[in-house]
Protein backbone atom coordinates (compact mmCIF):
# COMPACT_ATOMS: atom_id res chain seq x y z
CA UNK A 1 0.00 0.00 0.00
CA UNK A 2 2.78 2.65 1.22
CA UNK A 3 5.99 2.74 -0.72
CA UNK A 4 8.03 1.99 2.73
CA UNK A 5 6.12 -0.88 2.91
CA UNK A 6 8.54 -2.69 0.66
CA UNK A 7 10.57 -4.69 3.59
CA UNK A 8 8.13 -5.21 6.32
CA UNK A 9 11.07 -7.04 8.35
CA UNK A 10 13.07 -3.89 8.77
CA UNK A 11 9.88 -1.53 9.86
CA UNK A 12 8.57 -1.39 13.60
CA UNK A 13 6.14 0.49 15.48
CA UNK A 14 3.58 2.21 13.85
CA UNK A 15 4.89 1.82 10.36
CA UNK A 16 4.43 -1.62 10.72
CA UNK A 17 1.00 -1.05 12.03
CA UNK A 18 -0.04 1.07 8.93
CA UNK A 19 2.03 -1.65 6.29
CA UNK A 20 0.27 -4.83 8.40
CA UNK A 21 -3.40 -2.99 8.12
CA UNK A 22 -2.86 -2.08 5.02
CA UNK A 23 -1.69 -5.98 3.66
CA UNK A 24 -3.43 -7.61 0.48
CA UNK A 25 -5.38 -9.91 2.87
CA UNK A 26 -6.59 -7.57 5.14
CA UNK A 27 -7.65 -5.11 2.16
CA UNK A 28 -9.58 -8.28 1.37
CA UNK A 29 -11.03 -8.23 4.79
CA UNK A 30 -11.92 -4.83 4.67
CA UNK A 31 -14.43 -5.58 1.24
CA UNK A 32 -15.76 -8.41 3.08
CA UNK A 33 -17.10 -5.94 5.28
CA UNK A 34 -18.87 -4.53 2.21
CA UNK A 35 -20.10 -8.30 1.89
CA UNK A 36 -22.41 -8.10 4.89
CA UNK A 37 -23.58 -4.65 4.32
CA UNK A 38 -24.76 -5.82 0.82
CA UNK A 39 -26.23 -8.66 2.50
CA UNK A 40 -28.26 -6.48 4.63
CA UNK A 41 -29.37 -4.40 1.79
CA UNK A 42 -30.60 -6.92 -0.12
CA UNK A 43 -31.54 -9.09 2.29
CA UNK A 44 -33.90 -5.84 3.99
CA UNK A 45 -35.82 -5.64 1.01
CA UNK A 46 -35.85 -8.73 0.11
CA UNK A 47 -37.36 -10.22 3.42
CA UNK A 48 -39.85 -7.41 3.52
CA UNK A 49 -41.22 -8.43 -0.04
CA UNK A 50 -41.37 -12.06 1.32
CA UNK A 51 -43.36 -10.68 4.46
CA UNK A 52 -45.30 -8.81 2.65
CA UNK A 53 -46.09 -11.30 0.27
CA UNK A 54 -46.92 -13.38 3.13
CA UNK A 55 -48.81 -11.03 4.88
CA UNK A 56 -50.82 -10.53 2.54
CA UNK A 57 -51.63 -14.01 1.75
CA UNK A 58 -52.40 -15.54 5.22
CA UNK A 59 -55.11 -11.99 5.11
CA UNK A 60 -56.84 -13.77 1.65
CA UNK A 61 -60.17 -14.85 1.22
CA UNK A 62 -58.87 -17.65 -0.85
CA UNK A 63 -58.68 -20.92 1.27
CA UNK A 64 -55.42 -21.92 -0.39
CA UNK A 65 -53.55 -18.84 -0.61
CA UNK A 66 -54.90 -18.35 3.40
CA UNK A 67 -52.87 -21.47 4.42
CA UNK A 68 -50.18 -21.07 2.35
CA UNK A 69 -49.30 -17.60 3.52
CA UNK A 70 -50.05 -19.08 7.51
CA UNK A 71 -48.36 -22.63 6.49
CA UNK A 72 -45.42 -20.15 5.46
CA UNK A 73 -45.60 -17.74 8.79
CA UNK A 74 -46.01 -20.99 11.31
CA UNK A 75 -43.12 -23.20 9.49
CA UNK A 76 -40.91 -20.87 10.29
CA UNK A 77 -41.50 -20.59 14.23
CA UNK A 78 -40.36 -23.78 16.82
CA UNK A 79 -37.56 -24.53 14.77
CA UNK A 80 -33.92 -22.97 15.47
CA UNK A 81 -33.28 -20.54 12.55
CA UNK A 82 -29.97 -21.67 12.40
CA UNK A 83 -31.19 -25.25 10.97
CA UNK A 84 -33.06 -23.32 8.54
CA UNK A 85 -29.28 -21.37 7.27
CA UNK A 86 -27.80 -24.61 6.86
CA UNK A 87 -30.97 -25.90 5.43
CA UNK A 88 -32.08 -24.13 2.70
CA UNK A 89 -29.14 -23.27 0.75
CA UNK A 90 -28.21 -27.10 0.30
CA UNK A 91 -31.67 -28.21 -0.52
CA UNK A 92 -31.73 -25.10 -3.49
CA UNK A 93 -28.91 -26.14 -4.57
CA UNK A 94 -29.61 -29.68 -4.90
CA UNK A 95 -32.92 -28.77 -6.21
CA UNK A 96 -32.06 -26.37 -9.09
CA UNK A 97 -29.05 -28.47 -9.82
CA UNK A 98 -32.04 -31.88 -10.38
CA UNK A 99 -34.38 -29.41 -12.11
CA UNK A 100 -31.45 -28.39 -14.73
CA UNK A 101 -30.18 -32.28 -14.77
CA UNK A 102 -34.13 -33.11 -15.66
CA UNK A 103 -34.03 -30.25 -18.50
CA UNK A 104 -30.62 -30.66 -19.72
CA UNK A 105 -30.11 -34.30 -19.83
CA UNK A 106 -33.54 -36.17 -20.53
CA UNK A 107 -31.87 -39.40 -21.54
CA UNK A 108 -29.59 -39.99 -18.69
CA UNK A 109 -30.79 -43.08 -17.51
CA UNK A 110 -28.69 -43.17 -13.70
CA UNK A 111 -30.37 -42.34 -10.23
CA UNK A 112 -29.31 -39.17 -9.21
CA UNK A 113 -28.95 -40.59 -5.72
CA UNK A 114 -26.62 -43.20 -5.14
CA UNK A 115 -26.07 -44.07 -1.72
CA UNK A 116 -24.58 -41.26 0.04
CA UNK A 117 -24.04 -39.05 -3.30
CA UNK A 118 -25.72 -36.66 -5.08
CA UNK A 119 -24.60 -37.01 -8.88
CA UNK A 120 -26.15 -35.00 -11.72
CA UNK A 121 -24.99 -35.14 -15.17
CA UNK A 122 -21.99 -32.90 -15.79
CA UNK A 123 -24.07 -29.78 -17.59
CA UNK A 124 -26.47 -29.42 -15.25
CA UNK A 125 -23.92 -28.73 -12.40
CA UNK A 126 -24.70 -24.77 -10.93
CA UNK A 127 -22.70 -22.77 -11.33
CA UNK A 128 -20.84 -24.46 -14.30
CA UNK A 129 -17.62 -26.36 -13.71
CA UNK A 130 -16.38 -23.75 -16.48
CA UNK A 131 -17.71 -20.68 -14.80
CA UNK A 132 -14.77 -18.67 -12.86
CA UNK A 133 -14.59 -18.43 -9.15
CA UNK A 134 -16.48 -15.09 -9.14
CA UNK A 135 -19.47 -17.16 -10.26
CA UNK A 136 -18.82 -19.55 -7.61
CA UNK A 137 -19.00 -17.02 -4.84
CA UNK A 138 -22.04 -15.02 -6.25
CA UNK A 139 -24.00 -18.75 -6.35
CA UNK A 140 -22.98 -19.40 -2.26
CA UNK A 141 -23.96 -15.56 -1.98
CA UNK A 142 -27.40 -15.57 -4.25
CA UNK A 143 -28.48 -19.22 -2.11
CA UNK A 144 -27.42 -17.55 1.32
CA UNK A 145 -29.42 -14.39 0.87
CA UNK A 146 -32.62 -16.59 -0.26
CA UNK A 147 -32.18 -18.03 3.00
CA UNK A 148 -32.19 -15.01 4.78
CA UNK A 149 -34.81 -13.68 3.23
CA UNK A 150 -36.78 -16.84 3.66
CA UNK A 151 -36.77 -16.95 7.04
CA UNK A 152 -36.79 -13.08 7.89
CA UNK A 153 -39.87 -12.60 5.37
CA UNK A 154 -41.69 -15.42 7.58
CA UNK A 155 -40.72 -13.40 10.71
CA UNK A 156 -41.89 -9.77 8.57
CA UNK A 157 -45.31 -11.45 7.57
CA UNK A 158 -45.95 -11.94 10.71
CA UNK A 159 -45.19 -8.24 12.08
CA UNK A 160 -46.92 -6.93 9.07
CA UNK A 161 -49.73 -9.13 9.26
CA UNK A 162 -50.02 -7.83 13.52
CA UNK A 163 -49.62 -4.18 12.23
CA UNK A 164 -52.29 -4.70 9.07
CA UNK A 165 -54.97 -5.53 11.47
CA UNK A 166 -54.04 -3.00 14.32
CA UNK A 167 -55.22 -0.14 12.13
CA UNK A 168 -58.52 0.60 13.40
CA UNK A 169 -61.08 -0.70 12.22
CA UNK A 170 -63.59 1.81 12.11
CA UNK A 171 -61.39 3.53 9.65
CA UNK A 172 -61.64 0.63 6.70
CA UNK A 173 -65.44 1.08 7.68
CA UNK A 174 -65.69 4.92 6.97
CA UNK A 175 -63.31 4.51 3.83
CA UNK A 176 -65.99 2.00 2.65
CA UNK A 177 -68.90 4.29 3.48
CA UNK A 178 -67.12 6.74 1.20
CA UNK A 179 -67.77 4.11 -1.56
CA UNK A 180 -64.47 2.56 -1.88
CA UNK A 181 -63.25 -1.09 -3.15
CA UNK A 182 -61.53 -2.91 -0.75
CA UNK A 183 -58.18 -2.41 -2.44
CA UNK A 184 -58.86 1.19 -2.40
CA UNK A 185 -59.63 1.26 0.96
CA UNK A 186 -56.42 -0.83 1.93
CA UNK A 187 -54.19 1.21 -0.58
CA UNK A 188 -55.10 4.75 0.96
CA UNK A 189 -56.28 4.10 4.17
CA UNK A 190 -54.07 1.00 5.90
CA UNK A 191 -50.80 0.66 3.75
CA UNK A 192 -50.22 4.83 5.03
CA UNK A 193 -50.80 4.03 8.36
CA UNK A 194 -49.67 0.12 9.25
CA UNK A 195 -45.94 1.55 8.89
CA UNK A 196 -46.42 3.22 12.45
CA UNK A 197 -47.92 -0.08 14.45
CA UNK A 198 -45.21 -2.45 12.25
CA UNK A 199 -42.13 -0.28 13.06
CA UNK A 200 -41.28 -1.46 16.57
CA UNK A 201 -41.28 -5.48 15.16
CA UNK A 202 -39.30 -4.48 12.10
CA UNK A 203 -36.97 -2.22 14.37
CA UNK A 204 -36.35 -5.59 16.48
CA UNK A 205 -36.26 -7.39 12.97
CA UNK A 206 -33.60 -5.48 12.01
CA UNK A 207 -31.74 -5.84 14.93
CA UNK A 208 -32.07 -9.47 14.78
CA UNK A 209 -30.72 -9.23 10.99
CA UNK A 210 -27.46 -7.40 11.91
CA UNK A 211 -27.37 -9.82 13.96
CA UNK A 212 -27.69 -12.66 12.53
CA UNK A 213 -25.29 -11.50 9.64
CA UNK A 214 -22.21 -13.78 11.32
CA UNK A 215 -24.24 -16.60 10.16
CA UNK A 216 -22.42 -16.49 6.51
CA UNK A 217 -19.59 -17.77 7.92
CA UNK A 218 -21.38 -21.36 8.28
CA UNK A 219 -22.52 -21.15 4.60
CA UNK A 220 -18.82 -20.83 3.68
CA UNK A 221 -18.80 -17.28 2.65
CA UNK A 222 -15.70 -15.71 3.18
CA UNK A 223 -17.00 -12.56 5.54
CA UNK A 224 -15.20 -11.04 8.31
CA UNK A 225 -15.39 -13.85 10.76
CA UNK A 226 -13.85 -15.95 8.29
CA UNK A 227 -11.02 -13.41 7.88
CA UNK A 228 -10.99 -12.44 11.74
CA UNK A 229 -10.04 -16.05 12.23
CA UNK A 230 -8.03 -16.52 9.28
CA UNK A 231 -5.58 -13.20 10.19
CA UNK A 232 -5.51 -13.27 13.80
CA UNK A 233 -3.98 -17.06 14.05
CA UNK A 234 -0.45 -16.90 15.05
CA UNK A 235 2.01 -16.04 11.89
CA UNK A 236 5.50 -17.55 12.09
CA UNK A 237 8.47 -16.06 10.29
CA UNK A 238 7.95 -17.18 6.81
CA UNK A 239 5.21 -14.72 6.80
CA UNK A 240 5.36 -11.04 6.04
CA UNK A 241 4.55 -9.93 9.02
CA UNK A 242 5.05 -12.25 12.07
CA UNK A 243 2.86 -12.11 14.76
CA UNK A 244 1.88 -14.02 18.13
CA UNK A 245 -2.18 -15.11 18.15
CA UNK A 246 -3.85 -12.24 17.80
CA UNK A 247 -7.75 -13.53 17.18
CA UNK A 248 -8.77 -12.12 20.30
CA UNK A 249 -8.15 -8.80 19.17
CA UNK A 250 -9.69 -9.15 15.85
CA UNK A 251 -13.23 -10.63 17.42
CA UNK A 252 -12.97 -7.54 20.00
CA UNK A 253 -12.94 -5.73 16.91
CA UNK A 254 -15.94 -7.24 15.10
CA UNK A 255 -17.42 -7.06 18.49
CA UNK A 256 -17.25 -3.26 18.51
CA UNK A 257 -18.11 -2.51 14.98
CA UNK A 258 -21.30 -4.72 15.67
CA UNK A 259 -22.14 -2.44 18.68
CA UNK A 260 -21.71 0.24 16.25
CA UNK A 261 -23.97 -0.55 13.51
CA UNK A 262 -26.71 -1.70 16.55
CA UNK A 263 -26.55 1.34 18.52
CA UNK A 264 -26.38 3.29 14.75
CA UNK A 265 -29.21 1.58 13.86
CA UNK A 266 -31.18 2.03 17.40
CA UNK A 267 -30.63 5.89 16.30
CA UNK A 268 -32.06 5.98 13.35
CA UNK A 269 -35.17 3.73 13.64
CA UNK A 270 -35.97 6.23 16.92
CA UNK A 271 -36.22 9.42 14.50
CA UNK A 272 -38.01 7.11 11.85
CA UNK A 273 -40.35 6.17 14.80
CA UNK A 274 -40.60 10.54 15.50
CA UNK A 275 -41.56 10.82 11.67
CA UNK A 276 -44.00 7.88 11.24
CA UNK A 277 -45.85 9.24 14.41
CA UNK A 278 -46.02 12.85 13.28
CA UNK A 279 -50.05 13.50 12.98
CA UNK A 280 -51.30 9.97 14.04
CA UNK A 281 -53.85 9.79 16.34
CA UNK A 282 -51.95 8.01 18.85
CA UNK A 283 -50.36 8.78 22.07
CA UNK A 284 -46.87 8.76 20.54
CA UNK A 285 -48.56 11.51 17.94
CA UNK A 286 -50.35 13.61 20.19
CA UNK A 287 -47.15 13.49 22.71
CA UNK A 288 -45.15 15.20 19.62
CA UNK A 289 -48.15 17.65 18.69
CA UNK A 290 -48.17 18.48 22.65
CA UNK A 291 -43.75 19.46 22.08
CA UNK A 292 -44.12 21.26 19.45
CA UNK A 293 -47.24 23.41 20.30
CA UNK B 1 -26.98 -53.03 8.71
CA UNK B 2 -27.26 -52.56 12.42
CA UNK B 3 -31.21 -52.94 14.10
CA UNK B 4 -32.58 -50.32 15.87
CA UNK B 5 -32.06 -51.50 19.20
CA UNK B 6 -28.15 -51.98 18.14
CA UNK B 7 -27.95 -48.25 16.93
CA UNK B 8 -29.72 -47.24 20.48
CA UNK B 9 -27.14 -49.61 22.73
CA UNK B 10 -24.12 -48.11 20.83
CA UNK B 11 -24.82 -43.95 20.48
CA UNK B 12 -27.76 -43.35 22.51
CA UNK B 13 -25.58 -41.31 24.93
CA UNK B 14 -22.48 -40.99 22.30
CA UNK B 15 -22.84 -36.84 23.06
CA UNK B 16 -21.64 -37.63 26.31
CA UNK B 17 -18.14 -39.33 25.29
CA UNK B 18 -16.18 -41.79 23.47
CA UNK B 19 -16.27 -43.93 26.43
CA UNK B 20 -20.29 -43.96 26.39
CA UNK B 21 -20.94 -45.59 23.41
CA UNK B 22 -19.04 -46.94 20.11
CA UNK B 23 -16.37 -45.09 19.67
CA UNK B 24 -16.67 -44.24 15.80
CA UNK B 25 -19.52 -42.10 14.32
CA UNK B 26 -21.46 -44.83 11.71
CA UNK B 27 -20.10 -43.07 8.25
CA UNK B 28 -21.25 -42.76 4.84
CA UNK B 29 -23.14 -45.61 2.80
CA UNK B 30 -23.61 -47.29 6.71
CA UNK B 31 -26.16 -44.41 8.31
CA UNK B 32 -29.24 -45.80 9.13
CA UNK B 33 -32.51 -43.99 9.84
CA UNK B 34 -32.57 -45.14 13.22
CA UNK B 35 -28.60 -44.13 13.71
CA UNK B 36 -29.87 -40.61 12.81
CA UNK B 37 -32.47 -40.74 15.13
CA UNK B 38 -30.80 -41.83 17.79
CA UNK B 39 -27.47 -39.79 17.30
CA UNK B 40 -29.28 -36.76 17.37
CA UNK B 41 -31.52 -37.25 20.26
CA UNK B 42 -28.80 -37.93 22.12
CA UNK B 43 -27.16 -34.66 20.90
CA UNK B 44 -29.69 -32.77 22.35
CA UNK B 45 -28.65 -33.78 25.96
CA UNK B 46 -26.04 -30.59 25.58
CA UNK B 47 -29.02 -28.60 24.44
CA UNK B 48 -30.62 -29.10 27.34
CA UNK B 49 -28.04 -28.90 29.73
CA UNK B 50 -27.09 -25.96 28.42
CA UNK B 51 -30.38 -24.43 28.18
CA UNK B 52 -31.52 -25.34 31.73
CA UNK B 53 -28.33 -24.38 33.72
CA UNK B 54 -27.78 -21.03 31.35
CA UNK B 55 -31.60 -20.26 32.33
CA UNK B 56 -31.14 -20.61 36.12
CA UNK B 57 -28.38 -19.21 36.50
CA UNK B 58 -29.41 -15.83 34.50
CA UNK B 59 -32.38 -15.51 35.79
CA UNK B 60 -30.67 -14.58 39.26
CA UNK B 61 -28.33 -12.30 37.91
CA UNK B 62 -31.02 -11.06 35.58
CA UNK B 63 -32.60 -9.96 38.52
CA UNK B 64 -29.73 -8.58 40.17
CA UNK B 65 -28.81 -6.15 37.02
CA UNK B 66 -32.43 -5.20 36.20
CA UNK B 67 -32.71 -3.34 39.36
CA UNK B 68 -29.52 -2.04 39.09
CA UNK B 69 -30.32 -0.61 35.39
CA UNK B 70 -33.56 1.25 37.55
CA UNK B 71 -31.31 2.18 40.42
CA UNK B 72 -31.36 5.99 41.21
CA UNK B 73 -27.73 5.82 41.70
CA UNK B 74 -25.61 6.31 38.51
CA UNK B 75 -22.93 3.90 39.49
CA UNK B 76 -24.94 1.02 39.45
CA UNK B 77 -26.95 1.85 36.47
CA UNK B 78 -24.06 2.76 34.27
CA UNK B 79 -22.44 -0.74 34.47
CA UNK B 80 -25.60 -3.08 34.28
CA UNK B 81 -26.90 -0.41 30.91
CA UNK B 82 -23.25 -1.08 29.77
CA UNK B 83 -23.62 -5.04 30.45
CA UNK B 84 -27.08 -5.09 28.75
CA UNK B 85 -25.96 -3.09 25.68
CA UNK B 86 -22.96 -5.01 24.70
CA UNK B 87 -24.79 -8.39 25.21
CA UNK B 88 -27.74 -7.72 23.19
CA UNK B 89 -26.03 -5.43 21.08
CA UNK B 90 -23.28 -7.94 19.42
CA UNK B 91 -24.25 -11.49 17.68
CA UNK B 92 -24.05 -14.22 20.22
CA UNK B 93 -21.63 -16.25 17.56
CA UNK B 94 -19.07 -13.24 17.70
CA UNK B 95 -19.91 -13.20 21.47
CA UNK B 96 -18.62 -16.99 21.26
CA UNK B 97 -16.05 -16.60 19.47
CA UNK B 98 -14.58 -13.93 21.50
CA UNK B 99 -15.01 -15.43 24.58
CA UNK B 100 -13.26 -18.61 23.00
CA UNK B 101 -9.98 -16.48 22.37
CA UNK B 102 -9.94 -14.66 25.19
CA UNK B 103 -10.12 -17.79 27.68
CA UNK B 104 -7.44 -19.32 25.64
CA UNK B 105 -5.29 -16.49 26.23
CA UNK B 106 -5.94 -15.98 30.18
CA UNK B 107 -3.90 -19.24 30.93
CA UNK B 108 -0.68 -17.43 28.86
CA UNK B 109 -1.33 -14.19 30.51
CA UNK B 110 -2.33 -14.60 33.44
CA UNK B 111 -1.24 -18.11 34.13
CA UNK B 112 0.65 -18.01 37.38
CA UNK B 113 0.15 -15.24 39.40
CA UNK B 114 3.08 -14.40 41.46
CA UNK B 115 2.03 -12.69 45.20
CA UNK B 116 5.98 -12.78 46.31
CA UNK B 117 5.59 -15.31 48.70
CA UNK B 118 3.71 -17.39 46.75
CA UNK B 119 3.06 -17.97 43.29
CA UNK B 120 -0.41 -19.19 41.96
CA UNK B 121 -0.72 -21.28 38.99
CA UNK B 122 -4.35 -21.65 37.79
CA UNK B 123 -4.79 -24.08 35.49
CA UNK B 124 -7.98 -22.27 33.30
CA UNK B 125 -7.51 -24.74 29.88
CA UNK B 126 -11.52 -26.41 31.52
CA UNK B 127 -12.84 -22.76 30.74
CA UNK B 128 -11.76 -23.11 27.12
CA UNK B 129 -14.35 -26.84 27.13
CA UNK B 130 -17.87 -25.90 25.41
CA UNK B 131 -19.45 -27.22 29.32
CA UNK B 132 -17.90 -24.51 30.98
CA UNK B 133 -17.08 -21.58 28.24
CA UNK B 134 -20.02 -21.55 26.26
CA UNK B 135 -22.41 -21.71 29.20
CA UNK B 136 -20.88 -18.95 30.93
CA UNK B 137 -21.30 -16.97 27.45
CA UNK B 138 -25.11 -17.99 27.42
CA UNK B 139 -25.40 -17.37 30.62
CA UNK B 140 -24.35 -13.56 30.71
CA UNK B 141 -26.53 -13.42 27.18
CA UNK B 142 -29.56 -14.80 28.52
CA UNK B 143 -29.20 -12.69 31.84
CA UNK B 144 -28.93 -9.22 29.63
CA UNK B 145 -32.13 -10.27 27.72
CA UNK B 146 -33.48 -11.32 30.62
CA UNK B 147 -32.89 -8.50 32.34
CA UNK B 148 -33.79 -6.00 29.95
CA UNK B 149 -36.88 -7.92 30.14
CA UNK B 150 -37.69 -7.57 33.89
CA UNK B 151 -36.24 -4.12 33.92
CA UNK B 152 -39.30 -3.52 31.70
CA UNK B 153 -41.71 -5.35 33.77
CA UNK B 154 -39.88 -3.44 37.20
CA UNK B 155 -41.28 0.54 35.47
CA UNK B 156 -45.04 -1.37 34.91
CA UNK B 157 -45.43 -2.70 38.61
CA UNK B 158 -48.33 -0.50 39.65
CA UNK B 159 -47.79 2.82 41.61
CA UNK B 160 -50.63 1.35 43.59
CA UNK B 161 -49.13 -1.95 44.86
CA UNK B 162 -45.62 0.05 46.04
CA UNK B 163 -48.02 2.60 48.08
CA UNK B 164 -50.26 0.04 49.86
CA UNK B 165 -46.88 -1.57 51.27
CA UNK B 166 -45.72 1.56 52.38
CA UNK B 167 -49.10 1.79 53.71
CA UNK B 168 -48.96 -1.61 55.58
CA UNK B 169 -45.23 -0.55 56.91
CA UNK B 170 -43.24 -2.70 54.18
CA UNK B 171 -40.18 -1.28 53.27
CA UNK B 172 -36.72 -2.47 51.57
CA UNK B 173 -36.26 -6.47 51.30
CA UNK B 174 -39.73 -6.96 52.72
CA UNK B 175 -41.48 -5.29 50.39
CA UNK B 176 -39.28 -6.18 47.26
CA UNK B 177 -39.88 -9.88 47.87
CA UNK B 178 -43.55 -9.43 48.61
CA UNK B 179 -44.58 -7.30 46.54
CA UNK B 180 -42.26 -5.96 43.78
CA UNK B 181 -40.92 -9.16 42.71
CA UNK B 182 -43.89 -11.19 42.10
CA UNK B 183 -45.45 -8.74 40.69
CA UNK B 184 -42.53 -7.83 37.98
CA UNK B 185 -42.48 -11.62 37.38
CA UNK B 186 -46.15 -12.05 36.77
CA UNK B 187 -46.05 -8.47 34.44
CA UNK B 188 -42.69 -10.40 32.77
CA UNK B 189 -43.12 -14.00 32.48
CA UNK B 190 -45.07 -14.06 28.91
CA UNK B 191 -41.76 -12.34 27.48
CA UNK B 192 -39.54 -14.23 29.75
CA UNK B 193 -41.49 -17.86 28.14
CA UNK B 194 -40.24 -16.26 24.69
CA UNK B 195 -36.76 -15.66 26.03
CA UNK B 196 -36.02 -19.26 27.38
CA UNK B 197 -37.69 -20.71 23.92
CA UNK B 198 -35.06 -18.29 22.42
CA UNK B 199 -32.06 -18.99 24.06
CA UNK B 200 -32.84 -22.59 24.15
CA UNK B 201 -32.83 -22.23 20.17
CA UNK B 202 -29.63 -20.44 20.65
CA UNK B 203 -27.59 -23.28 22.56
CA UNK B 204 -27.30 -24.65 18.49
CA UNK B 205 -24.77 -22.29 18.24
CA UNK B 206 -22.47 -23.30 20.63
CA UNK B 207 -20.35 -26.08 18.18
CA UNK B 208 -20.83 -23.93 15.14
CA UNK B 209 -18.65 -20.99 16.76
CA UNK B 210 -15.49 -21.04 18.80
CA UNK B 211 -15.96 -23.95 20.77
CA UNK B 212 -14.77 -27.36 19.13
CA UNK B 213 -16.72 -30.92 19.69
CA UNK B 214 -14.24 -32.77 21.97
CA UNK B 215 -13.92 -36.25 20.55
CA UNK B 216 -17.15 -35.58 18.70
CA UNK B 217 -19.74 -35.69 21.13
CA UNK B 218 -21.64 -32.38 20.04
CA UNK B 219 -25.43 -31.26 20.36
CA UNK B 220 -28.20 -31.90 18.05
CA UNK B 221 -27.37 -29.69 15.25
CA UNK B 222 -23.86 -30.84 15.48
CA UNK B 223 -24.89 -34.13 14.35
CA UNK B 224 -27.75 -33.65 12.00
CA UNK B 225 -24.77 -31.08 9.85
CA UNK B 226 -22.54 -34.31 10.55
CA UNK B 227 -25.03 -36.75 8.93
CA UNK B 228 -26.09 -33.90 6.32
CA UNK B 229 -22.18 -33.92 5.14
CA UNK B 230 -21.91 -37.52 5.23
CA UNK B 231 -25.08 -38.62 3.66
CA UNK B 232 -25.25 -35.71 1.06
CA UNK B 233 -28.76 -35.14 2.06
CA UNK B 234 -30.04 -32.46 4.34
CA UNK B 235 -33.74 -33.66 3.74
CA UNK B 236 -33.67 -36.19 6.91
CA UNK B 237 -31.30 -34.86 9.52
CA UNK B 238 -32.13 -31.45 9.12
CA UNK B 239 -35.89 -32.22 9.78
CA UNK B 240 -34.76 -34.48 12.47
CA UNK B 241 -33.42 -31.81 14.78
CA UNK B 242 -36.81 -29.60 13.94
CA UNK B 243 -38.90 -32.37 15.11
CA UNK B 244 -36.84 -32.67 18.69
CA UNK B 245 -37.27 -28.90 19.13
CA UNK B 246 -40.54 -28.57 18.25
CA UNK B 247 -41.16 -31.00 20.95
CA UNK B 248 -38.72 -29.53 23.40
CA UNK B 249 -40.26 -25.99 22.82
CA UNK B 250 -43.32 -27.36 23.46
CA UNK B 251 -42.13 -28.48 26.71
CA UNK B 252 -40.99 -25.37 27.77
CA UNK B 253 -44.22 -23.60 26.84
CA UNK B 254 -46.04 -25.99 29.34
CA UNK B 255 -43.50 -26.14 31.91
CA UNK B 256 -43.56 -21.73 31.47
CA UNK B 257 -47.24 -21.79 31.47
CA UNK B 258 -47.49 -24.06 34.76
CA UNK B 259 -45.72 -20.88 36.29
CA UNK B 260 -47.65 -18.69 34.64
CA UNK B 261 -50.84 -19.52 35.86
CA UNK B 262 -49.17 -19.92 39.50
CA UNK B 263 -48.27 -16.69 39.76
CA UNK B 264 -51.53 -15.33 38.48
CA UNK B 265 -53.48 -17.71 40.49
CA UNK B 266 -54.94 -14.54 42.42
CA UNK B 267 -56.20 -13.14 39.61
CA UNK B 268 -60.05 -13.94 38.07
CA UNK B 269 -59.69 -15.90 35.11
CA UNK B 270 -60.52 -13.73 32.16
CA UNK B 271 -57.74 -11.15 33.46
CA UNK B 272 -54.98 -13.70 33.25
CA UNK B 273 -52.23 -12.78 30.69
CA UNK B 274 -51.62 -15.63 28.54
CA UNK B 275 -48.22 -16.63 27.06
CA UNK B 276 -48.13 -15.52 23.21
CA UNK B 277 -45.31 -17.90 21.61
CA UNK B 278 -43.21 -15.04 19.77
CA UNK B 279 -40.27 -16.62 19.19
CA UNK B 280 -37.50 -15.23 17.41
CA UNK B 281 -34.57 -15.76 16.04
CA UNK B 282 -30.48 -15.91 15.84
CA UNK B 283 -29.57 -13.34 18.20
Amino acid sequence: MFSFCADPKSLEGAAWFACYLTSGTHLAMYWSVGTVMLLLALAAPAAMAFGFAGALAARSRAAPLALAGRGYIAMVRGVPDVVFFLFVPIAVDQGVEYLRHLWLCPDWTEPVRRGADFVVCPVAKMPPSTAPRFAHDAWAFALALLAFALVFGAFAANTLRGAIEAVPRAQVETAEAYGMTPAQAFRRVVLPQMWGYALPGLTNLWMILVKATPLLFLLGIQDIVYWARELGGSKTQVYAYPHPDWRVWYFAALLAFYLTLTWGSERVFARLADRLARGQATAAGERLRRGRA
Amino acid sequence: MRSCAESLSAYGLRALGREWGAPLLPRGGDITLCDQIVLIGSGMVWNVYFGVLAVAFGFVLATAVALAKGAPRRALRAPATAFVFVFRGSPLFIQFFFAYEALNLIPKVAGSLDLGFVTITADTRWLTRAWAGALIVLFLNTAAYSAEIFHGALRQVPKGDIEAADAYGLTGWPRFRRIVWPTMLRLAWPSYTNEAIFLFHATTLVFFSGFPAWQQSGDALYYANYFAQQTFNPFVPYPIVAGYFIVATLIIVALMGAVNRRLNRHLPREARPRIRLRPQIVR
